[in-house]
Order: C-alpha cells, then sequence, then structure tokens
C-alpha cells in the first residue's frame, strides 16, 4: 500500500486549545467552570453542614419519641409524630397525583383533541407548577372549609368546619407534584417512536391495550423519575403544611374510623417541625431543627436515589 | 417609451434527451387488456383471499393509489415493486385498514377478505387475519416472551396464562425459525437483539394470530445481506402457510421470493403477473424500462 498518494494528514495538535479561542468565548469558558464548581461547592457545603450540626444533635431518642409539651427543652420530645407525618402527607399527595398526572399526560399525547382544549389544560397545568404552594395552601383552605367537604376534616362544635387535615393538605400537595408527574411522563410518551404504536395497532390491539400494555410500561423509567422529584417537593414543602394540616405537633384523629381518622386529623411534618423549632418559630429549639432537618435531608436525597436505582433497573429490563 | 427588450433565445430540449413519458394507460404494447386478464377473478387455480377491486387511495387531494385491481391468492408471495413513492406501501397498509390512521387518507374503491369486505369487518379482528411487519424492526420493549404473547392476548388481558401461551408462543418463534436462537432466553428483553433477529420476531409476533394474510414492507430493507438471506428463505417457507404481500425496492429480491409480481408508477397498477413474466417478457413497456436494470 503506497501513501504517496494520499494528501498529508496534518493534526494540528494544540492549536486549538483555549488560549487560542477569542477572549470573549474564554471568558464564557472559565465562567462555565466556575458556576459548575460553585454548584458542587454548594451543595457539598449544605450537606457537610447539615451532617455537622445533624449528627451533633440527632439520636434515636429523638427519632423514635413524639413531641410534649414542656417548659425545658429535655421535656418536649422528638420528632416522630412529624417523622409519620411526611410519611402520610407524601404518600397521599403521590397517589393522588399519579393517576391524574399520567392520565392528563396519555390524553394529551395520545388523544389530544379537540386540540385547542390540550392546549388549554397544558397551560393549565403549567399555571398550577407556576402557583407558589403558601397560594395553593390558602386556596385549599378556602376551598375545603365549605361544608360539603366536612367529611374530610373535622367540623367544630358551632358547625364551622376545619378544612384541615392531611386529607386536604394531601388533595394541594398533589398539585404540586402533579406538574412534574405530568411534563416527564409526557416528555417519556412523546419519545416512544410512531412504529411502536402502530405495530401494537398492526398487532388488532385496541388504543386502549396499546397504552396499557406498551406505552405506560415503555414510559415508566420516566413516570418514576417525575414521581421522585414530585415526592421531594411535598416532603420539603412548608406552606401548605402550616395552613392546612393544622400545625398540630402530635397526630390529632377526628373519629373512630382507622386509617380515615388519622386522615381527618390534623399533625405535623418535618417541615413545619423544623419551622417551629427553629429561632424563627415559637420553640426556638435549634438543636431539635437540625436534627429533623437533617433527617428530611438524609430522606429526601434516600428517595432520589432509591428510585433513580428503580427507573435504571425498568430501563434494564426493557432495553 | 423605451424601446421592448429583447427575448432570451428559447432552449430546445434536445429529443434525444428528452425524458420519456409514457401513459401506462395507453401505451405501445396494448398490455391494458392483457394485465386486466391477468387481475380478473378466476385467472388462477388457487384460492383468493383477498382482492383489491379499483382502489384509489388519496392524501387529502394527493392521490397516492389510483383504480387498481388486484387478487391476494392462498400459498403464493405477491411482490409489488416500484420506484418510491409510487404508491405500493399505501396501498398494503390499506390492506388491514392501517391507512385509517392517518386522519387526510380517503379511499374508494373495495378490498374483500374471504369474500367479505374489510369494512365490515372490526380493524382489530381485520389486523389480526391480515398482520403486518413493518421496514424497521419494531419489537416492543419488553421481553421476547411477551412481544409473542401480546399479539395472542386478548386485548390488555393478563390471561391466558403463561403456560397455557407457551406452546403457541414456542410454534410462532418456531415458524419464524428464531426459536433455536433464542428458545432459552425467553425472558430476555427484545431490544437486545440483533436486528435481524429483531424482525424475525417481528415476524413471529405477526405470525403468532395465525393470520390468513402476512403483508410485508420492505422487511429486509434496514438489514444485513446475511439477515436479508434468512428472511427470504423464511418467506419462501411461509408461504405454504400463509399469504404474503411483500413490498420491496429491491427487484432482485422480488425476483428470488416473488410467485407473483406487481409493478406499480404513479400510483397505477402497470403490470403484473408472474415473477417469470414480468422479468423476462413484460408486457409494458414502462415496466420494460424498471425491469431492464435487473439483468441488463
Amino acid at each position: 500500500m503506497s501513501t504517496s498518494s494520499r494528501p498529508d494528514v496534518v493534526h494540528r495538535r494544540g492549536k486549538d486549545t483555549v488560549k487560542s479561542w477569542p477572549l470573549a468565548d474564554r471568558i464564557a469558558y472559565y465562567a462555565c467552570w466556575a458556576v459548575g464548581i460553585g454548584l458542587c461547592l454548594v451543595a457539598a457545603s449544605l450537606i457537610l453542614f447539615m451532617l455537622n450540626k445533624g449528627l451533633q444533635y440527632v439520636s434515636l431518642d429523638l427519632i423514635f419519641s413524639n413531641p410534649a409539651v414542656g417548659s425545658d427543652q429535655s421535656q418536649t420530645g422528638g420528632f416522630l409524630a412529624p417523622l409519620l407525618g411526611t410519611f402520610i402527607l407524601t404518600l397521599l399527595g403521590t397517589i393522588i397525583a399519579i393517576p391524574l398526572g399520567v392520565g392528563t399526560a396519555v390524553w394529551i399525547v395520545e388523544y389530544g383533541r379537540p386540540a385547542r382544549l390540550a392546549r388549554a389544560v397544558e397551560s393549565g397545568i403549567e399555571v398550577v407548577a407556576g402557583t407558589p404552594s403558601i397560594v395553593l395552601g390558602i386556596f385549599g383552605l378556602l376551598l375545603f372549609s365549605n361544608g360539603i367537604f366536612a367529611f374530610m376534616s373535622f367540623r367544630a362544635l358551632g358547625g364551622a368546619v376545619g378544612g384541615r387535615s392531611f386529607l386536604t393538605a394531601g388533595v394541594m400537595m398533589s398539585f404540586i407534584a402533579l406538574p412534574l408527574i405530568f411534563t416527564s411522563t409526557r416528555e417519556a410518551l412523546q419519545q416512544v417512536p410512531a412504529q411502536v404504536r402502530e405495530a401494537s395497532y398492526a398487532l388488532g390491539k385496541t388504543k386502549w391495550s396499546t397504552i396499557r400494555k406498551v406505552l405506560i410500561p415503555t414510559a415508566r423509567p420516566g413516570i418514576l423519575t417525575g414521581t421522585a422529584l414530585g415526592m421531594g417537593r411535598i416532603a420539603g414543602d412548608t406552606a401548605i403544611v402550616v395552613i392546612l394540616l393544622g400545625a398540630t405537633m402530635q397526630i390529632e384523629k377526628v373519629g373512630s374510623a382507622p386509617l380515615v381518622s388519622t386522615l381527618r386529623g390534623s399533625g405535623s411534618t418535618l417541615t413545619s417541625y423544623v419551622y417551629n423549632n427553629s429561632p424563627a418559630g415559637e420553640g426556638n429549639a435549634p438543636q431539635k431543627a437540625y436534627a429533623a432537618a437533617f433527617v428530611l435531608l438524609l430522606l429526601v436525597l434516600a428517595l432520589n436515589f432509591g428510585i433513580d436505582l428503580l427507573s435504571r433497573r425498568t430501563k434494564k429490563e426493557i432495553v | 417609451m423605451n424601446s421592448p427588450t429583447p427575448l432570451p433565445p428559447i432552449k430546445r430540449i434536445d429529443p434525444s434527451r428528452a425524458p420519456k413519458v409514457v401513459d401506462p394507460r395507453h401505451d405501445s404494447l396494448g398490455a391494458a387488456d392483457a394485465i386486466a386478464a391477468a387481475v380478473a377473478p378466476g385467472s388462477s387455480e388457487r384460492v383468493e383471499r383477498m382482492r383489491i377491486d379499483d382502489l384509489s387511495i388519496a392524501y387529502g387531494t394527493k392521490p397516492a393509489v389510483r383504480n387498481v385491481t388486484l387478487p391476494v391468492r392462498e400459498g403464493e408471495v405477491l411482490a409489488l415493486i416500484g420506484p418510491s413513492g409510487c404508491g405500493k406501501t399505501t396501498l398494503l397498509r390499506s390492506l388491514n385498514r392501517l391507512t385509517e390512521l392517518t386522519d387526510t387518507a380517503v379511499a374508494t374503491g373495495s378490498i374483500t377478505l374471504d369474500g367479505q369486505n374489510i369494512h365490515a369487518l372490526e380493524a382489530t379482528d381485520l389486523r389480526r387475519r391480515v398482520s403486518m411487519v413493518f421496514q424497521q424492526p419494531n419489537p416492543f420493549p419488553m421481553s421476547i416472551f411477551e412481544n409473542v404473547a401480546y399479539a395472542i392476548r386478548e386485548q390488555a388481558a393478563r390471561r391466558p396464562s403463561k403456560s397455557t401461551l407457551a406452546p403457541l408462543v414456542r410454534e410462532a418463534l418456531e415458524d419464524a425459525g428464531l426459536w433455536d436462537e433464542v428458545g432459552d432466553n425467553l425472558d430476555h428483553p427484545a431490544l437486545r437483539l440483533s436486528g435481524g433477529q429483531q424482525q424475525r420476531l417481528c415476524i413471529a409476533r405477526a405470525l403468532a394470530s395465525k393470520p390468513d394474510v402476512l403483508l410485508m414492507d420492505e422487511p429486509c430493507s434496514a438489514l444485513d445481506p446475511k439477515s436479508t438471506e434468512i428472511i427470504e428463505e423464511l418467506i419462501t417457507r411461509l408461504r405454504e402457510k400463509v399469504a404474503i404481500v411483500i413490498v420491496t425496492h429491491n427487484l432482485q429480491q422480488a425476483h428470488r421470493v416473488g410467485d407473483n409480481v406487481a409493478f406499480m408508477y404513479l400510483g397505477e397498477l402497470v403490470e403484473y403477473g408472474t415473477v417469470d413474466q414480468v422479468f423476462n417478457a413484460p408486457r409494458a413497456e414502462r415496466t420494460q424500462d424498471y425491469v431492464g436494470g435487473v439483468f441488463g
């Protein structure tokens, strides 16, 4: 083989270094680096700070005892009830949001007719996504204080409806998770190639069984990601808890039916516990606030990690 | 007033270089009558499963298929050939009413399956009896087993159970010549198979519902030569069980696997006949030009 006829290949190694770029490019390049490293530093310092403070104050005792009334910090107990409250509320909000979010996304992507209604629904969800949670909270309070919603919370002696309970807070919380679940499901569905749908129709399948058996399983990793993001947002939200959950430290049941009494009752979550115990709140017990915040952070991180793992595993099953 | 500028001289096309335009309906060989006789019912001893009668399909105002009449017979492979955009895929997709998925498609004329108009059938039933393999292998993102089982199950139902389905799935995979390669790994994701295996899985899936007619839309165009060979052998074997209609760009392929060949051009049926007749003694001039490239 002769190489003489070929034009010489010149590797201009070292020529295209950052130094040879125009000044504006170089500035932008280093700015990107700075921002990236800066974000890492913020995340690292947040976790290290919480680790430091948290590990200092957190104890099994604190996690497994309920808040109590006392004049001394040593008597006011731990945050078992708020921890449970976070679990209940997150679960409740997610359970309501998943069918709504997934259903709406399926409708938009697979049906989407009339087009005007589809557009309206999409902008409606954008509005919900952009609504500050305190507005959702106050709106929920207004809504659920109506007589017809008495079954969701409690009725005071005078006949006024409280409107505050795990149920009412859970419903409003679902609106926080809904846009996230909707968006990621919609994107996952849009990524399913048209030929996969066609293949299903060509096998004599109806649209509905195509959606159930092919499209939703294919979109599952996306649905899971959206759900994880939504759960994280619910677990971290404070405004709706303070307004709609009643902010009683203990879980106060309403009625005597098992489960339902808890759901109709009021309580607290880790976020409201942190708020109340921080120097800004009434308790003024920063150590407990730090400990609870630490546990909350761990929970949300573990949640993200777990769902990431799960969606990766589902992806592996199908691809 | 200025004097008018002189017009540029008119360029005349050299007649020897002018594109050859032949209206297939009035071509010099008088082929139309011969072809009409060939597509007429009763022109073959074999049982006719589907009949396309004077079918025209348009997307909006743009016609794709014009007045095509064709028989689909049992035990035969019908190869549809023709240049891109000649309407062969549209014709194929109309046979199991997949054209209905396109909102703008309008069809006139009739298609029958065993004498019954396909529009009198439920689309879902029709598509189980007239199943389809696409150009791109498109297995579902599920296991190999589930890909085939999905085709057999009644809509989204879980039943029949896995143990009832297993022999049927095995049969379909054997028919598609894939069992020996995947029989031990039925739980593997279908998307991890090679392109050729994926296409045979799609064939297995299409065969699972025991169809009367199998439609294939350029099933090898995305595959390597070795996989193409395997699938062509498969088609030759399958024709005993099921009537096959295959669309292909590849004239050699039409020659290898086809029993009858229909040549389409600009939405019209230009030529129809047995493979030997179409390739060796084409009746229409347009066909001569087109298939001339094969052996010439």
